[in-house]
């Protein structure tokens, strides 16, 4: 039944440092590399003119224009929130779309999607991308099958985005433990949900961009105006100064 | 949203095939023996036409019976089971009419019921969606039972009822238009909200798109933002409303109720009907494109 759990036993899902991404795409890169595994994440000409394919995650980048100050630009890395109250979830007529009840993970069973593309209709954050090739509604699994994966060195069981950021951008923990890291950066920098109006009520979290230092810009060269030459420096800073 | 013609044929001729169907029904009229035939041949073909054309737009149409299973949380799931459930009860009601075997017509009553919620399911699917403001309003569903109402008394030769439910939805279609015109507005959802970014966190100001994710148009672009004819909105929109609800809703009143001149209107209503059903996926915005600051 595609109904969503009313708990689930853990949260699993990320925490994303709007402030520490530079937007070099390497998640992107790592998630479509690590996902195109098995049935895969088709391209359509690849090396074409048009080049176009299937992504779980993509990364914008916006310019915020403050009051006062100069532009910031903030890097957008978007992919499924893995939300508690899914509403791609419910709409699935197949059953293919579920949450799983043990860790709150929100997955396709590709055998029984039969392409409707519906969920990606319900979905605010344009999380699901539909397989041109295969016909099948492709979507973030939080890399399920490297978090378990015992045969993984330790270091390599999170999700392939956040091994491979190399700012430290993505973090990856369990949301349902106050004691985690994602909890615990998420209560210190304030992190927030997409569109909590709708109320999907999104695992994952997004860390607000901390503002810019700002140089004193009114003279920067100042200082070096006011130095005393002293000696034979100064003597000659006098004569030179007559000439 | 892409206006699939897959999508837009299904919705208008299965809407206007069970409307057909629930008259049959209900008896509306009562046609015995080949005029039958024909009658819920039609019905039958419509309903069953646009469901078929409905899985032209599936990645995998052989996977369609499962689409049966889930029908406790999805629309779309009800809507396959109301409509076979329909066929079903008609059946036995379209045999007795054909071969004058006089049964009695209670399954009629029931198949019309079952007509009626086949096409409030399909409108669901639509209106329940959040995530797309101008179809997430009563309207959605008023317009789609309105137009299979009309559509199917048309069909039925029912000037009386066609009069009543056209003129109806000229009002609906009207309503819709207004009203969810100002839908997407009224969720006060931008780039800067969708994001977060400039309103929540230390850094406040105006947002704007610097570099868009991807090169080339994605699933995401091609199928829920949808810019191309916008620009023939208000055209459309007169055609819809003339030849959907009006000009049958007049011709309906001064035409002699004989076949042919319900198959002129029938002509005409369904222009209408495709134009209006076309504006309702092209001019629906998707709160994705805000992350493309497009919509």
């Amino acid at each position: 039944m595609t109904s969503l759990p009313t708990h689930t036993e853990k949260r699993l899902g990320l925490a994303i440092d709007l402030d520490t991404c530079v937007g070099c795409q390497a998640c992107v890169t790592a998630c479509k590399g690590w996902n195109d595994q098995g049935s895969g994440l088709s391209d359509q000409d690849p090396y074409g003119a048009a080049p176009s394919g299937a992504f779980l995650n993509r990364v914008h980048s916006y310019e915020i224009t403050p009051d006062h100050g100069a532009a910031v630009i903030v890097n957008f890395p978007r992919s499924c929130l893995h939300c508690e109250d899914a509403p791609c979830v419910p709409v699935c007529p197949t059953g293919a779309s579920y949450k799983r009840v043990e860790d709150g993970i929100v997955l396709v069973n590709e055998d029984a999607c039969i392409g409707c593309g519906l969920c990606a209709w319900a979905c605010p954050y344009g999380a699901r991308e539909m397989d041109a090739d295969v016909g099948v509604m492709k979507k973030c699994t939080l890399c399920v099958d490297r978090i378990y994966n015992d045969h993984l060195p330790e270091e390599d069981r999170v999700p392939a985005c956040v091994r491979t950021c190399p700012t430290g951008a993505r973090h990856f923990g369990d949301f349902a433990d106050p004691d985690s890291t994602v909890s615990k950066l998420t209560a210190a920098r304030g992190g927030y949900d997409l569109m909590p109006d709708l109320g999907t009520r999104p695992t994952n979290k997004y860390l607000p961009a901390r503002p810019k230092d700002v140089p004193d810009m009114s003279a920067p060269l100042a200082p070096l105006l006011d130095i005393q030459a002293t000696g034979f420096a100064g003597w000659l800073d006098k004569v030179l100064g007559k000439i | 949203m892409h206006p699939a013609p897959s999508v837009i044929a299904f919705t208008v001729l299965s809407g206007m095939g069970f409307g057909l169907l629930a008259f049959l029904g209900a008896g509306l009229p009562a046609p015995v023996g080949w005029p039958a035939f024909f009658h819920w041949g039609l019905g039958y073909s419509l309903a069953v036409g646009g469901l078929l054309a409905s899985t032209f737009h599936l990645g995998n149409p052989q996977r369609f019976l499962r689409a049966f299973t889930q029908w406790r949380s999805s629309w779309l799931s009800r809507e396959a089971i109301a409509s076979v459930a329909c066929l079903l009860a008609l059946a036995p009601v379209a045999l007795s009419d054909w071969l004058g075997l006089g049964w009695p017509r209670a399954l009629g009553l029931i198949g019309a019921v079952l007509a009626l919620a086949t096409i409030f399911c399909t409108a669901m699917i639509y209106a329940q969606l959040k995530t797309i403001p101008r179809w997430n309003h009563p309207t959605t569903p008023a317009l789609f039972v309105v137009f299979a109402g009309a559509g199917g008394a048309i069909l039925a030769g029912q000037s009386g009822a066609g009069l009543m439910l056209s003129a109806l939805l000229a009002l609906v279609l009207l309503a819709a238009f207004s009203i969810g015109d100002g839908a997407f507005a009224a969720r006060a959802q931008t780039l800067g909200t969708a994001t977060g970014l400039g309103t929540i966190g230390p850094v406040q100001g105006a947002v704007r798109v610097f570099e868009q994710p991807h090169t080339s148009p994605n699933y995401l672009m091609r199928e829920m933002i949808y810019l191309v004819a916008r620009k023939h909105i208000r055209p459309l929109r007169r055609l819809a409303l003339i030849c959907a609800a009006i000009l049958p809703a007049v011709l309906l009143a001064i035409l002699p109720p004989a076949p042919w001149a319900f198959a002129v209107i029938a002509a005409v209503h369904l222009l209408g009907a495709f134009a209006a059903r076309w504006l309702f996926f092209a001019q629906a915005e998707h709160v994705v494109g805000l992350y493309y600051g497009q919509r």
